[in-house]
């Protein structure tokens, strides 16, 4: 079994006071100040001939320095069933995306895009549920995935989550027990990749996921996301450098917000919101990777539902990352964020800068591509 | 609609018992070239790295996947040399034939005595191996035994032309003794000669051939060089005498190039597989150009 320990830790400042509400993960810096937001303990390793297991718990230190304790991912998945087939179960990150399924410590930036902490969540899409996937037998890497969770919780946010206080998009939510297929997160997934050269690699996906939410006894949610990502690698790559990867990811949500419990807000709404995030690393020299993002979200206008996670925004983020090894990185990030005008909030723009730093001990199993 | 099942399932069954050629993967060059040696046409093969990269980091392509998924072997060298990439995709690849254990399954270092086992792993060393020193291609008598352990695999997994592939290294294991004598004789003249290298992968090498490449660029393994590391090695080869610095094609050559400029070594193009440097597209011919080099560097 391999046993790992992962710390991530960032130093924020920031002309925005309420940093959380700037920042759209609830692994990103949340305060002015040191954070200390995503400190890992993962295992992995063979249970016997059949089946490999995965467990992954992440504490956090509120702003407060209480520490917060997440079971992130627990799960087990078949080494060799026929048909080219594999079984996933337990808690795990839904396979949507690229960004959704990795884990914080793995990303090239120091926080979360903005379509992904407002559309699948602060904690991303995730939820104790079951995964099929299967490579599709043709010549180039094709995988269709079908995966369902409960889909409750602030980790199934946009479908069956009561909201802080049981309070979701205003509305007073309904704290309802299954009631049928209809109530679980579908995840439908299908990924496929291409070689363009020895040195270049493109992969391009499509997900969705589809639920019921509980702004009201009928409401439904349904996410589309689409990815492409491209990647060079010098064929005289050494320590896997000099490198360019390019990643976009386009998602689409329309959540049908009811009148909540008792019907107690004055209208039905549908809101139709979506965003993209497109980013490019440059790893220029061993151990060297230069960064620079641009972040859109699109939430439909409301003159009815008065929440700041509801406000248009954008933001442009640039970093510089070295890797002393692959066990250790400290990286310099510079964000401004652009917040639109609506029928509640003003516009606003914020400045931020994170200093995050990161170690491993121990051994920590490879990620995938 | 019986009649549709008919030619289909007589289609079918033509498919599987044409003699399709056996697939197999190597995640590196050198385990390649060996196979292709051994498997001539009856093999289909898919090198995972490529000879000219770092094989410590190369990227898990998703394309690996569906050649792992696809494949009757995989060869790999089961000194964790690979371990940075190959696990997820063997994850991902499905395929109970090239599970560890499995006649599909060669890891090449089985039964080979691995050379600078760490008495204490830690990485404040650097990136050290915790079984030992994995670049144990470069000795010829090593690729021989690796060699013959791809034979069995393939006549265990293609019985039909176990006689072809055993033949196949009965030829190679021939030309692998009469070059000994060969590359033996060209490196006598420099033996207990000391050398430098940018990354520790040739102490198989060295040991095979008598020659000393014990001092690095790199103050530790995976550590680039320090400025106040190569000036120390500037002193150990102006002591020493040292006339070559061994670089590989994805190492910086400029580092190397100030370093026998300030002591007037030589720097000498080196690969651990064949195909990383011109000229070199079979194990053989690798080291017969490795040889030739550094004895034209030692003169």
């Amino acid at each position: 079994m391999n046993i790992s320990f992962d710390g991530v830790f960032a130093l924020a400042g920031s002309s925005a006071r309420d940093l959380d509400h700037i920042e759209v993960g609830d692994h990103d810096p949340q305060q002015r100040g040191f954070n200390a937001r995503n400190i890992e303990l993962a295992f992995d390793g063979a249970v016997d001939p059949y089946f490999e297991g995965f467990a992954n718990i992440v504490f956090k230190l509120d702003n407060d320095n209480q520490t917060e304790v997440e079971l992130e991912e627990a799960f087990l998945q078949t080494t060799s069933l026929p048909f080219n087939l594999q079984l996933k179960a337990g808690q795990f990150f839904s396979a949507f995306g690229r960004i959704n399924p990795t884990h914080p410590h793995t990303w090239d930036f120091a926080d979360a895009p903005l379509v992904h902490g407002r559309l699948l969540g602060p904690d991303g899409l995730r939820g104790v549920g079951a995964q099929i996937s299967w490579i599709v037998p043709v010549p180039w890497y094709s995988q269709l995935i079908l995966g369902v969770q409960n889909g409750r919780g602030s980790t199934g946010y946009s479908f069956r989550n009561p909201g802080d206080g049981g309070m979701f998009f205003d509305r007073r939510t309904t704290d309802r027990e299954l009631r049928g297929l209809q109530d679980f997160v579908w995840v439908p997934r299908w990924e496929n990749s291409v070689d363009l050269s020895p040195t270049q690699v493109v992969l391009a996906g499509v997900s969705g996921a589809f639920g019921s939410n509980e702004t009201g006894a009928n409401s439904r949610t349904q996410i589309y996301g689409g990815d492409f990502l491209y990647k060079w690698k010098s064929a005289n790559a050494e320590g896997g450098f000099p490198f360019v990867k390019w990643q976009t990811e386009f998602m689409y949500r329309r959540f049908e917000a009811g009148r909540g419990m008792n019907e107690s807000f004055p209208v039905a709404e549908t809101f139709h919101d979506w965003g993209l995030y497109s980013q490019v690393l440059w790893g220029f020299k061993k151990g060297w990777v230069a960064g620079i993002r641009g972040d859109y979200l699109d939430m439909e206008d409301s003159r009815f539902t008065d929440d700041f996670e509801r406000q248009s925004r954008s933001r442009i983020s640039a970093n510089l990352t070295w890797y002393p090894t692959e066990f250790s990185k400290i990286r310099l990030q510079y964000n401004h964020d652009f917040l639109y005008e609506n029928f509640f909030l003003p516009a606003r723009d914020v400045d931020s800068v994170f200093l995050q730093f990161e170690f491993i001990l121990g051994a920590h199993g490879a990620h995938k591509f | 609609m019986k009649k549709i099942l008919l030619i289909l399932s007589i289609t079918v069954a033509c498919a599987f018992t044409a003699h399709a050629k056996l697939n197999v993967v190597a995640t590196l060059p050198d385990f390649g070239s060996l196979a292709r040696e051994i498997g001539g046409d009856k093999i289909d093969i898919v090198v995972l790295a490529k000879a000219t990269e770092d094989p410590h980091f190369v990227d898990a392509r998703p394309s690996f996947v569906v050649s792992l998924r696809n494949a009757d072997v995989l060869i790999d060298g089961g000194a964790e040399l690979e371990i940075g990439w190959l696990p997820p995709l063997l994850q991902n690849a499905r395929n109970p034939k090239i599970e560890v254990g499995k006649p599909g399954r060669v890891q090449a270092s089985q039964g080979i005595r691995l050379m600078n086992v760490p008495t204490n792993v830690t990485r404040a060393a650097g990136d050290v191996h915790a079984l030992g020193n994995p670049h144990f291609m470069s000795d010829p008598i090593i690729a021989k035994a690796v060699a013959q352990h791809i034979a069995q695999s393939f006549s265990a997994v293609d019985a039909a032309n176990a006689a072809f592939y055993d033949g196949n290294y009965k030829k190679f294991e021939a030309t692998i003794n009469a070059k000994l004598q060969e590359w033996g004789a060209a490196l006598l003249p420099f033996k207990g000669q000391h050398v430098v290298a940018y990354h520790d992968s040739w102490p198989y090498f060295a040991h095979r051939f008598g020659i000393n490449i014990d001092v690095f660029l790199e103050p530790k393994p995976g550590i680039p060089p320090s400025p106040s590391h190569l000036t120390e090695v500037i002193a150990q080869i102006k002591a020493q005498h040292v006339k070559a610095i061994i670089v590989e094609p994805y190492h910086d050559r400029r580092i190397a190039e100030k370093v026998a400029s300030a002591t007037g070594a030589k720097v000498v193009e080196f690969s651990q597989f064949p195909g990383g440097i011109a000229g070199t597209d079979s194990y053989v011919k690798l080291i017969d150009t490795l040889v030739s080099r550094l004895a034209a560097a030692l003169k």
